[in-house]
Formats: structure tokens, sequence, C-alpha cells
């Protein structure tokens, strides 16, 4: 079968683009709303705002002139991670894990110098990462420490949870990998494995790589089947309170968990894409329109999180 | 849900908009809706020959003036030296010209253009004519009198009576009266001083059998009846009644068909011959400034109506990207570049448009490599590219014409900053996402653009578009509606198949 038939893929329940951007993100995502998303340092501010646990802010570099100023805070921390505020597919985010007396040491194992990282600053503030090449703000924050879970089932990059939110209820979730193909990032359609994850339970479904079933990790070669992220409900919280936050309907979060404060939420996006669905294994329509249908919406997160879990595995959306 | 009754108003009524108006348009100005559709048209030449003595010269000829069964789009007088101007009066036209010393063979031409149209065949006529006083020779008058009471016993209406005159006189055993009538009239005058003495207005025509490639046609006179508002053309010589298609009548009424005051021997002799005309100049000429004329863009100077010309199309070309992208699923870089590149190959030609474009982006992105290197900020190195793209279309094209192809000219149509865009934009495409995405969004974009082009030159879809342009209002009625698709895209379907063949 070289197509699949249109109707069969509806009554898999299956998402297409063109519903996505008028019935959700058309209908649900203000688009005044779009630039708290848009803009990492925004999104961080916010959460602290809301509570919501993001990595610890270390400094904000928004001149070139600033960049001196932090150059004696960075020489006193061990790891750490620069990022770009409005960086595009996971460019310029520049991970130290360690230092080797006067250098820093990254994720890769590469040595940097203190003007490597002050040049890399200086780029970010240039643009050089960021969308259409506007001048940028880069942001120091504390580096994530994987929890043990995760031990050999990402390559390089950090191992993240992708949870659509949907008026506050979370709807789908997976656990995105990075291969050596996607090249440390953790993009699907780059060649990161996509673990579909069981909203309920946080056990894992089903993976995948280029939409391809697969058993087990490619590089690593540890099995998926039998893999379940700890502390799922926490991780459906935070995802779920991130609709109060960004006041937007249809978000994709994107939370990865710490080894000693737990989830953490690493970025929003206002257009999640849609392999999610084959990550999973199944498609996000039933469920979507489910959420649609409910006309007085449970106020807190907590009660959203339990309609969910007890609702979803139950009615078999 | 959201009411979605006043979008499909809204489409609805855009749609009925632009077809009523093309349709509208179409029947009232004859605006044709196929490209090349063509009319038949007579193009006739009345040539005015005599001989000038060095006197002052006056000649009249007699013009047609709305004859039944055509319309007049053109006319035209040649005669070296010759003043001319067209006299109207009292219904009839007459070309004059005139010259304050002529000797020697005069040759004056006159051509009109005429088309044959069914709608002006019968057109009453709101005054009623008086008719004419007839004087006769004391022996004529007896006869015709004669001949009057005989048919007007066997008749009850002017066209009766006309009818049973013509067989009389035409009889080819004529009895005594119409003989003695006959001897110094001919049948049409004959006929025309009984009609008149009856008390019917009559009045001789000159009409002219319309054959194709006609030289020296002779001119056929024919009887006009004035009956029930109307004037009712008789055939003398075969007493057939009703206007024959393909006879014009030149002359309707009036004294003389020539005239020429200083000049002897004249004479007039017609040659014709049948054109046809493409529709859609028949009707830019014909029905100017009529109804809704003003709509189209044929008033506007030739250069105002070519940018015109391409610009109807970009409608067109947005809704093919629309659909491709919406519908099909393909991925293009920058959303209407595609039809830029396609309004660039509608300059150039296919072929050679896809090889310069590429070769031309190509090169670029070699240079803007280098250019990534230098680490320039992004306005200077976009006008570095457009700096560079200049250079680069220069040099291909005086390359292309050292080598001989004039056409390597025609590069410079391409718009050099969505071209240095394309390459920025295909430049960081590739850093980023790698040499496979750039293939496929350049090749998105370049198939795009060839579906654009290819429905862009079809001549249908140009002359659609620009001489309807309200069809332009059904175009954005059809992109609105493709905005609201939420259907799944064609490449979706191949995106998907394999979450199907899990289950």
């Amino acid at each position: 079968m070289r197509w699949a038939s249109p109707l069969k893929l509806h009554e898999a329940g299956i998402l297409g683009m063109n519903c996505r951007n008028v019935d959700f993100i058309g209908r649900y995502n203000l688009r005044r709303f779009y630039p708290l998303v848009d803009d990492k340092l925004k999104t961080k501010l916010l959460a602290q705002e809301y509570g919501v646990a993001t990595p610890a802010l270390i400094s904000v570099v928004r001149t070139q002139h600033e960049i001196s100023h932090v150059e004696e805070r960075l020489m006193q921390l061990n790891s750490f991670a620069i990022k770009p505020s409005r960086g595009s597919g996971g460019k310029g985010i520049l991970v130290i894990t360690g230092r080797r007396d006067e250098f820093f040491v990254k994720s890769s194992g590469v040595e940097m110098s203190l003007d490597d990282i002050k040049r890399h600053l200086t780029n970010t503030l240039a643009g050089l990462y960021s969308l259409r090449g506007n001048p940028d703000v880069a942001i120091i924050e504390d580096l994530i420490a994987f929890d043990n879970t995760f031990e050999g089932y990402s390559h390089e990059g950090v191992p993240d949870i992708r949870i659509i939110v949907f008026r506050g209820y979370p709807v789908m979730a997976m656990l995105r990998l990075a291969t050596h193909c996607s090249d440390g990032k953790a993009n699907l359609h780059q060649g990161a494995v996509g673990v579909g994850l069981d909203i309920a339970t946080g056990r894992s479904l089903n993976a995948v790589q280029f939409a391809v079933p697969i058993q087990s990790h490619p590089d690593t070669g540890k099995p998926l089947i039998d893999l379940q992220i700890p502390d799922w409900k926490a991780m459906l919280l935070l995802a779920s309170r991130c609709y109060e936050m960004s006041k937007l309907g249809y978000i994709g979060t994107d939370i990865v968990l710490d080894k000693s404060s737990g989830a953490q939420l690493l970025e929003l996006n206002a257009r999640p894409g849609l392999s999610i669905q084959v990550a999973n294994g199944r498609g996000l329509l039933p469920r979507l329109r489910h959420i649609e249908k409910i006309r007085k919406p449970h106020p807190s997160a907590e009660e959203r999180v339990d309609y969910v879990i007890n609702t979803f595995s139950a009615s078999g959306l | 849900m959201v009411s979605r009754v006043p979008f499909y108003t809204t489409i609805a009524v855009l749609i009925l908009l632009g077809i009523s108006l093309a349709i509208t348009r179409h029947l009232q100005l004859g605006i044709p809706f196929w490209p090349g559709a063509q009319k038949q048209a007579w193009l006739i030449e009345a040539r005015v020959d005599f001989v000038s003595m060095n006197q002052s010269v006056l000649a009249s000829l007699n013009l047609p003036h709305n004859p039944p069964g055509f319309n007049i789009i053109n006319e035209l007088a040649a005669s070296p030296g010759y003043g001319f101007a067209i006299i109207e009066h009292d219904g009839i036209r007459r070309g004059e010209w005139s010259k304050n010393l002529a000797s020697g063979q005069q040759t004056l031409y006159y051509k009109v253009q005429l088309i044959p149209d069914a709608t002006t065949a019968s057109a009453p006529s709101d005054e009623r004519p008086s008719p004419r006083s007839v004087i006769w020779s004391e022996s004529e008058s007896i006869a015709a009198q004669d001949i009057l009471a005989q048919a007007q016993s066997k008749s009850s209406s002017p066209e009766s009576l006309t009818r049973e005159l013509l067989r009389l006189l035409r009889n080819p055993e004529p009895g005594q009266n119409t003989a003695l009538l006959l001897t110094n009239h001919s049948v049409a005058t004959a006929l025309e001083k009984l009609l008149n003495q009856a008390g019917v207005p009559t009045r001789i025509s000159v009409g002219l059998y319309l054959e194709d490639a006609r030289r020296r046609q002779s001119l056929t006179p024919m009887v006009e009846v004035f009956t029930q508002n109307r004037w009712i053309v008789f055939d003398p010589q075969t007493g057939d009644q009703g206007l024959p298609d393909n006879l014009l009548l030149w002359q309707q009424g009036g004294d003389s068909l020539l005239d020429v005051m200083g000049g002897q021997n004249s004479r007039v002799s017609f040659s014709m011959i049948e054109q046809t005309l493409p529709r859609i100049e028949l009707a830019q000429s014909q029905f100017a400034g009529q109804g809704l004329s003003w709509l189209g863009v044929h008033s506007l100077p030739i250069e105002e109506q070519s940018m015109f010309k391409l610009l109807f199309l970009l409608p067109l070309g947005a809704m093919v990207v629309v659909f491709m992208r919406i519908i099909i699923g393909l991925k293009t870089s920058g959303t209407f570049m595609p039809i830029l590149i396609a309004l660039a190959f509608l300059q150039t030609s296919l072929g050679l448009g896809l090889i310069s474009f590429i070769s031309i982006v190509a090169l670029g992105l070699v240079i803007r490599t280098w250019l990534s290197r230098l680490n320039l900020l992004l306005v200077s190195r976009i006008a570095t590219l457009v700096v560079l793209v200049v250079f680069l279309v220069s040099l291909l094209s005086l390359v292309g014409y050292q080598l001989g192809f004039s056409t390597g000219m025609t590069i410079t149509f391409f718009p050099m900053i969505i071209i240095a865009w394309t390459i920025e934009r295909m430049s960081i495409l590739w850093e980023e996402e790698g040499p496979k995405e750039v293939m496929i969004q350049g090749g998105g974009s370049l198939v795009v653009a060839i579906f654009a082009y290819l429905i862009m030159q079809l001549p249908l879809m140009g002359h659609l578009t620009f001489n309807f342009p309200e069809l332009n209002f059904v175009i954005l009625a059809m992109i609105m509606l493709m905005g609201q698709y939420t259907g799944y895209k064609l490449s979706e379907l191949r995106r998907f198949r394999a979450m199907l063949e899990q289950k």
C-alpha cells in the first residue's frame, strides 16, 4: 500500500496538518500570546511567575558589554547551558558538562577556553542562531542532570518528553531520544527516536524511527519496550499548568526529568508537530474532539490530569 | 463551532458576482470566452473613377447608413490630395471628396468594414414617411390606374398589393397596360411609382450582393415598401420578399448614388473580400465606451494594459501555490517565491528559464558558503548577495550573448532580490537541515513554479483573466475556500500510511 485512503485515516482519528492549523491552532491559539512561547527567556520568566519548574536561570546576556560581567560568574560554575532565547531547531545550544583546569568541557568532550565561550555569546547576540538572524539574547541556565532512568537511551542529546496539551488537558505524550543519525537533536524528522507513552501511566507503547517501528535504540541497543517514566503524574501536572501560563489552547510542552529537582519545563511550542501520532500509533483527533466537547473545563490542573487519566483509557480513546 | 454561514455566503456571493459579471459582459459586449474566436466580416471597397478637366472637383458618394442586417465597424476614405468629409442629412449619408484643382484620371476610394448582425435586420422606424407624388405621361397615367385597380381588387394590404403588382409587371406575357409602362420604366421604378400612387410609401434602394473576392460587383436595385412601421424589401427581378442575408443595402432612398461636379465619365465600382476577424478586436472596436466596458482594462494605454496582462495572472499563480501547499502538501522555499519564478518563466520560456534559474541559484549558493565564513550581519549579507546576483546575471547574459544565444538576455527578467533571498534561505536550510531538505524545498518550489507557469501560459487563461478580470473573484473565492480545508494533504496520505499498516 503506497497511499493511505483518507477515509481510513479519518477513521483512525489521525489529525492532518490543515485540520490542526484551522481547527486547533487557528481557533485556540491567540496570535498575541505567541511571543511568550517563541522567546525562551519570556517563557522562562513567565514559568517562574506561575511556579512552573524550569532549569534555574543563572544569567541573561543582553548586550555585548555584559559578556565581560558574566566572565567571573562562569569561572565559578562547573556545568551550565547557554541558549539563544529565540534559537531555532536547537541551534546555538552550548552545553558545558564539566571543567578541566582553565578549560570548559562540552558534552561531546571537546575543551573550550573562556574566549571560545565569549565568542559563542557574541555570535548569539548577533543573531547567528536565531530565526532570520535577528539580534538575540543569550540565556545561561543550570544544566539538567538526566534522571538515571534514561541511562543509555539517548545519544549525546537530552531525552525530552513532548506532551500535547489541549485546553489544559494533556492529550498525548511521547519520549524523544536523540540518535547518532539525528545528530543529537530530538526532532523526529531528523532521525530521532519517538517513543509513544501511555498518557495515563507513562509506560512506553510503541517506538518509531523515521515512522518505522523499532524495538531497541539504534545506537545503544537498549530495549524501548518496557520503559516507565518515573513520577509521571507530576509531569502531566507540569504540562497541564502550562495552559494557564501561556493562555494558548493547543501547545506542545517539552519537559525534561532532572535527577534532583524532577520535571522541568524546557520550552513551549505553539505549533507542535504531528509525528507524535506516529510514535503513539494512534490519532489525536478522538481525544481532541472529546476535550472539545467538555462544556465546563476543570479549573485546576490536578482535576484535568485526573480526568485524563481516568477517562481516556476507560473510554478507549 | 463558529458559524460558517457568513463565510460560505461570502464565497457564494463572490463566485456568483464573478461569473454573472463575466456572462453579462460576454453577452453585452460580445467579448468571447474562448481566445481566438473569430467572426465573419466584409471589407468592401468603393472605387470612384472620373476624368477631371483642370477644375475644382466635388464628388459625392452615397454611403451605407445603418444598413439592415449589418454593423459598420470601420470605414475610411483614401484619396491623395482630396479633402474628405462625411455629411449626414435626412437619414442619408454621403461621403464628399473635394479638391481645388484636379486634372486627368482621378481615383477615389472608400472602404468600409461590416459584420453581419441579424438583430439590426428589421429595425422599426418611428416616423411614417409620406408617399411621394407621382407624375406619369398621359397615356401611362391611364395604364397605371388600370393596373392599380386590377391589383387592388386582389389585395388587402400594402404587401399583398406589392406582390400582386410584381406578378403583373413580371408576367412573361405582359398585358397592353404593363407593356406600355415597361417601355419607359424598369420594373423597379414602375413598381415604386405605382405604389406611391396607391399611397404606399415606397423607395428604390440599391443593394450589393456580398460574394467573397468579387471585383466590380454590380449594384442591384431593390424596392422597399413601408408597412407596419418598417421597410420591407422586395426584389423586383425575382419578385422575392425580404432581405437576402448576403445583400447589403448601400443606398436606401435618396437621389443618386454618385454625383461628380467638375468631372466626366464618372463611375463607381465595388469590390469586396470576406474576412475573419478575431472577435476580441471586434468587441473592442464595436462596443468601446458602452455598457460594462469600463470594467475592462482595454481603455487603458497599451503599456499599462500589458502590465495588467501579467498582473491579472498573479491570482491564478497564487491559487496554484495555495493548492499545491494545502491540498498536495508540497514544501516550497518561501511562500510565494514560486509565482515570481513562474512569472519570470513566462518571459524567458520554460527550458531556458529553468537552466538559468538553477545555475544562478547554484552559483549563488557556492558564493554564499564563502560569505558565511566572513560572518557578516544579515542585512549586509543579503545586500552582498543582491550585488553578486546582479554580477552573475550580467555575466551569464554576456556569456550567453557571446555564445550566440541572444536569449541569454532574458535572465534579467528574474527578480534579483527574490533570487538573493532564495539563495540566502536555501543556504541557511543547507546548514540547518542538510542538503536533502534543500533538495526537497528547492525541488518543491520549482515543481510549483512549473505548474503555475504551465497554467498561466495557457492562452485560455491569459485571455480569460485579462478580458474578464472579474473572474478573479472566483479565484479569490477558491483560495478562501481552500483556506478552510481541514482534510488531509496528499502528502499526509503517504506520511501516515505506516500507521494504518501497523493495525
